[in-house]
């Protein structure tokens, strides 16, 4: 076969292939989406869970999965922000700098369940927490950690130098150049890494399994202390354990597409603040 | 003065912050272990409860996996366990409740040590299950140690069953199998997919459509697993029953097709970017001796990839070892040690989760489940040093 | 013979040619001069249409090599590149051993024959060379080489294909003196059986190697003559105070 011949049957594979990959995304975003929206209304959003979660709607779940972002990222984002402002500023090049990066990668490559195991051994059992939003929170936190910290870093070395070197030119102190000069600069950026780790922690599962997520809990939580509901639990309790599973489709079909649009949301974001700032 | 002071202040929290990572995974190792290695050494026995032969029966230890074998009469002579050949007898107490008459147990059992006692005294083919606190100085049988937790029982043990009475097993053949062949049938999807994807977005799509392209790729990472999960429960599971008249549609099968499409952006990102730095003369050299863009690509672009390609592989299939919802949500969970891509599997993360929630804090069960989280965490712990040691020869990152 | 007829070239919106008209004879070598962005390697690389591979780029008038339109859609580009090959200005050898560098054009032709690829890749790098250096090295890694080294062993990966035309882009201009003779003196060398087309910007080495000069200046060709008129009888201003190094 002439070669021309075949690079015109190979392409037209690859480009089926690469189709296929992009069409098994609509496929399951639209095939949530067409069952999912005829369930979501507002009774949906804003009422308690009825009938053994077959009425009603997920309202608790909703406010759980808040909790859990608002807290873990609370714990996760200074501190991630803090870090990569160290690593990326402060630590020359170097064995240190590489191995700090080394455990930012490890972390990151642990599956999520060991977090869950981990954060039951230590913030549930061991610092006595219970299973609580506090222990949830600071679970997701540490998960979270590695995309904030990678994202910062990334920020902060996407800074043209020559803003530093200006900023050093006129006898500013490198503390005083990060605040007032390269910060700045790097916000969108970083502000992109936390759009994008709340995408992750609002639809993680397995780390809230043993350190916060309850079954079935229809009321809001009052404390830190308190276990809550949580959407990503909820949609597999819906899926696997209800009392009816059948019966409990449809509302399992709803959770799945506000879990969908809440990352759809914080990906577009955090796109969208990419492109803005890039062409800058 | 004061303002050096606040300044070496402010660096030192930014210090302080940036162990938090290094703290974290310290944490994990330790706790995880602590509890993991503990589980080596305990004794897989129903609590207060042991098992007694005859004094004549020259048995002293047994493994949990024989004695399973025994309760459940696979092994059913004792010839079996290396001794004299004549029928085991199993007795618990309801048999011995069975066996003797009600003034002899006593109307609230209050003599039924003395009947196991007096059976296993009598009966030399005996095998018995008795509480702990029969076992007295008047005690005419002889008690069977059973074998400790070790490294090699725990990896060698075919079966996993921790609420089976009155011995619980611990072997976690099943669960490593389940957990390779899903994740072997996961990158055997998702990696000509994917390169297939990289290739097309690296080397022959516009501009212009790779820029749609890539953000989408990227969501779909960014969906949850249990949304995966659920898609693969209401689409792929009937799907594969009906085609292949299955009984149950959770199966191996099923978990590798959504592992597959879960592990496809790592794949495509890590190989797209791979691809995307072969330097333009490689391409211009080649196609300037009139290689077709494809000759170029798979004679010059993909071997210079070559190592990026496989770390793309390497951390994709560490993205389908440690994934957990979804293949709880689709694979059967029943812990068999197979090949079949057919038959329900259960995975070793899919088991923790499925579990833990049952396990008593602190229990033999319990601390097994952070045994197998150990395991996870030393496998995707190699798979990242062994990604970053390769990326480190090639001088990238 | 390579004809060039009113072309003009744009990238996008940049217009990088300008009614370019110029007759480039066989068995001769024939060097582009300008200064840096005047479109040297523009022009160049339209004779073997690897501007192709750059998205945006709009061409008119015609280029015939060996009478035939280039550009016109019965033309297959990969049979047009075998014709005509090219030496790039960073020596690009592929990170596979020497022998195979020098076999790829072969193989990617489907010849399948290892005895007759044998020969070719003995007779390709003799012809660059390179033979005496790399005769006992051949399975080792081509990145290992010499930069000099490198770029004749690209030489002669393209002259293993035994194209008709050789462009050069700057062949020499990222290796040292030594090396650049050696390279100076194969295209010396070669222009007995191939017509070659170099850029430089060694006004020293149009002169030493070059039969013909055309010298651009912001995408026009200002003068093209022999290379003995353009250096000691430019027809031109420009031309003059260019190769008298007076702008550049
Ligand atoms: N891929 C491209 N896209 C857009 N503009 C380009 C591209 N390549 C070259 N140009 C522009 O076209 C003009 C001519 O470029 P060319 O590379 O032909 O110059 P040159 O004479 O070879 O210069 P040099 O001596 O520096 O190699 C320059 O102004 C350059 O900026
Ligand atoms: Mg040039």
């Amino acid at each position: 076969m002439k070669a021309i011949t075949k690079q015109k049957i190979v392409f037209s594979i690859l480009k089926v292939m690469s189709f296929m990959v992009i069409a098994i995304l609509f496929l399951i975003i639209g095939f949530i989406f067409i069952k999912g929206i005829g369930v979501i209304n507002w009774g949906f959003i804003s009422k308690m869970p009825e009938e053994g979660m077959l009425k009603g709607g997920i309202l608790p779940a909703i406010v759980g999965t808040l909790c859990l972002i608002g807290g873990s990222m609370l714990f996760a984002f200074p501190i991630g922000v803090c870090s990569g402002i160290y690593i990326n500023e402060f630590l020359k090049d170097g064995p240190l700098k590489r191995f700090m990066r080394l455990m930012t990668d490890n972390l990151a490559g642990i599956p999520s369940i060991v977090f869950g195991l981990f954060g039951m051994a230590l913030f549930v059992n061991k610092l006595k927490f219970g299973d609580s939003i506090l222990a949830g929170s600071l679970t997701l936190g540490i998960l979270a950690l590695p995309v904030i910290i990678r994202t910062t870093e990334e920020a902060l070395r996407s800074v043209d130098d020559l803003h530093r070197q200006a900023s050093y030119a006129l006898g500013a102190s490198k503390l005083y150049t990060i605040k007032k000069v390269v910060l700045p600069i790097a916000l969108p950026n970083i502000i992109t890494g936390l759009i994008l780790a709340i995408g992750r922690v609002s639809g993680e599962t397995a780390p809230i399994l043993f350190t916060v997520a309850a079954y079935f809990l229809p009321k809001l939580p009052h404390s830190l202390f308190e276990q809550a509901m949580a959407l990503p639990y909820h949609l597999y309790v819906l899926a696997t354990s209800g009392t009816d599973i059948e019966k409990a489709k449809p509302m399992a079909f709803g959770t799945a597409l506000i879990l969908i649009t809440i990352v759809l949301i914080c990906n577009l974001l955090a796109n969208l603040i990419r492109a803005k700032f890039k062409k800058k | 003065m004061f303002k050096k002071l606040s300044q070496k202040v402010q660096v030192g929290v930014l210090a302080i912050c940036s162990l938090a990572t290094s703290i974290t995974v310290i944490l994990i190792i330790i706790f995880l272990f602590s509890e993991g290695i503990s589980f080596l050494g305990m004794k897989p026995t129903e609590e207060g409860y042991v098992l007694a032969v005859n004094t004549k029966n020259n048995l002293n230890s047994i493994s949990p996996e024989l004695c399973k074998k025994v309760f459940d009469q696979e092994v059913d002579n004792w010839s079996q366990l290396g001794e004299k050949d004549m029928p085991i007898e199993l007795v618990n107490s309801d048999q011995i409740a069975t066996l003797y008459s009600e003034e002899a147990i006593g109307s609230e059992m209050e003599y039924l040590d003395t009947c196991y006692n007096d059976y296993v005294s009598k009966h030399v083919g005996v095998f018995a299950v008795m509480p702990k606190n029969y076992v007295t100085s008047k005690f005419k049988g002889r008690v069977v140690e059973v074998q400790e937790n070790s490294i090699a029982s725990f990896v060698r043990g075919r079966e996993w069953f921790p609420t089976a009475k009155p011995i619980a097993q611990f072997g976690i053949l099943p669960l490593l199998m389940g957990t390779l062949i899903v994740s072997l049938g996961a990158i055997l999807i998702a990696l000509p997919l994917g390169l297939a994807c990289a290739i097309y977005m690296s080397e022959i799509a516009k501009k212009r459509r790779r820029k749609i392209m890539k953000p989408l790729v990227e969501l779909l990472a960014g969906i949850p697993s249990v949304v995966y999960g659920f898609f693969g429960l209401i689409v792929i599971v009937p799907l594969i029953q009906t085609l292949f008249h299955l009984d149950v549609g959770e199966t191996a099968l099923a978990g590798s097709i959504i592992l597959g499409i879960m592990a496809l952006p790592t794949i495509i990102t890590i190989s797209e970017d791979a691809l995307r730095n072969v330097p333009n003369a490689m391409r211009e050299a080649s196609l300037a001796m009139g290689a077709t863009k494809w000759q170029t690509i798979y004679k010059v672009v993909i071997p210079y990839a070559s190592s990026g390609i496989t770390t793309a592989t390497v951390l994709g299939i560490g993205r389908a070892i440690g994934e957990t919802m979804a293949v709880l949500m689709v694979t059967g969970n029943a812990a068999n040690v197979t090949l079949n891509y057919l038959k329900p599997v259960r995975t070793i993360p899919a088991t923790i989760a499925a579990e833990l929630g049952e396990a008593p804090s602190g229990g033999i069960h319990f601390k097994a489940l952070f045994a197998l989280g150990c395991i996870l965490f030393l496998i995707t712990m190699s798979i990242n040093l062994y990604v970053n040691f390769v990326s480190k020869r090639r001088g990238v990152k | 013979m390579i004809q060039i007829k009113n072309v003009n070239f744009y990238y996008k919106d940049f217009h990088a040619l300008t009614d370019i008209t110029m007759q480039i004879p066989d068995k001769a070598v024939t060097a582009f001069i300008g200064p840096s962005g005047c479109g040297k390697s523009t022009l160049l690389r339209l004779i073997n249409r690897m501007n192709d591979l750059i998205d945006g780029t709009r061409l008119t008038g015609n280029i015939l090599v060996e009478g035939q339109d280039i550009y016109d859609k019965k033309v297959e580009v990969e049979e047009l590149r075998k014709k005509v090959g090219m030496v790039f200005q960073k020596p690009n050898p592929f990170p596979k051993s020497i022998f195979e560098n020098v076999a790829y054009g072969l193989r990617v032709q489907g010849m399948k024959n290892e005895t007759e690829i044998k020969d070719r890749v003995e007779d390709a790098i003799k012809k660059a060379a390179l033979w005496s250096e790399v005769e006992r090295i051949l399975n080792n890694n081509a990145t290992n080489l010499s930069g000099g080294q490198q770029q004749r062993l690209c030489i002669a990966r393209c002259l293993a294909v035994e194209p008709h035309v050789i462009l050069m882009d700057e062949p020499a201009s990222a290796l040292d003196p030594i090396s650049t003779a050696k390279i100076e003196e194969l295209v010396l060398d070669l222009k007995s059986k191939y017509t070659i087309v170099i850029v430089t910007h060694n006004m020293q080495q149009a002169l030493r190697i070059s039969d013909h000069t055309a010298f651009f200046y912001l995408g026009e060709l200002v003068e093209y003559n022999t290379t003995h008129d353009i250096f000691h009888n430019p027809a031109q201003e420009k031309t003059k105070n260019y190769v008298t190094g007076q702008f550049g």
